[in-house]
């Protein structure tokens, strides 16, 4: 399994709790995340919804670019990259 | 009461007469409750209903935050047609973020400038006082 960085801006911490870095394991997205829930329980279910996806005010970045224009969950990984997630900023 | 310096609210309101038809949006970060900085974002959605700020500038801003030790103070958006208040759009969006957000209304002759929290669903309007430097 590929070792990854996960950042979570400050702003974000504050709601789903968890590190502002944390080296988490996995090649894919999804199984980043699978491997944060154990490190931090109740994590994982900020960030997706029920159906599993990536919750809509969730953005995800693999580097610099979006996972929603990857492969999203299921984007592949390898050893040291950075996964950022972030909150979107949207309204009308 | 969140304390806004008068040249920051001047540029939202610039911005927001820049941007119309369409609804702007942007960031004002600080520390301590003091505005240091206004970003002003790009409008993905480039609606006159809708705003989402483009991604990458978002990553870039949290980043410079992290960076500098500022916090994300709050939120600002247009409304180029109707009241400085919280549409139901706003209030579903705002889930993920407990911050202060703006509203600028363009749609009488003088702009009006409101602030509110939304987390929870909720709509609880913060006293804005426009100030000098």
């Amino acid at each position: 399994m590929a070792a990854v960085e996960v950042r979570i801006p400050t702003v974000l911490q504050k709601v789903v709790g968890g590190p502002k870095s944390v080296q988490a394991q996995g090649d894919t997205v999804s199984q980043v995340l699978k491997d944060l829930e154990k490190q931090y329980p109740g994590l994982k279910g900020r960030i997706t919804d029920q159906q599993g996806k990536l919750n809509q005010f969730i953005i995800i970045f693999l580097n610099d670019q979006d996972i929603r224009f990857m492969k999203e969950l299921d984007t592949p990984l390898q050893e040291g990259d950075v996964l950022s997630i972030l909150p979107a900023v949207a309204g009308g | 009461m969140f304390r806004l310096e008068k040249r920051y609210a001047e540029e939202m309101i610039a911005h927001a007469r820049a941007e119309v038809p369409l609804e702007c949006c942007g960031i004002l970060a600080g520390a301590d409750d003091k505005v240091l900085k206004l970003y002003r974002t790009t409008n993905s959605e480039q609606s006159p209903l809708r705003y989402n700020v483009e991604p990458h500038e978002l990553l870039h801003i949290y980043r410079e935050l992290d960076e500098k030790g500022w916090q994300l103070l709050a939120i600002y958006h247009s409304h180029p047609h109707s009241e400085a208040y919280p549409s139901a759009t706003d209030i579903k969006l705002a889930q993920c973020l407990d911050v202060l957000y703006l509203i600028v209304s363009l749609r009488e002759a003088v702009p009006v400038v409101r602030a509110f929290w939304l987390s929870g669903g909720q709509v609880k309007e913060e006293p804005l006082s426009v100030v000098e430097a």
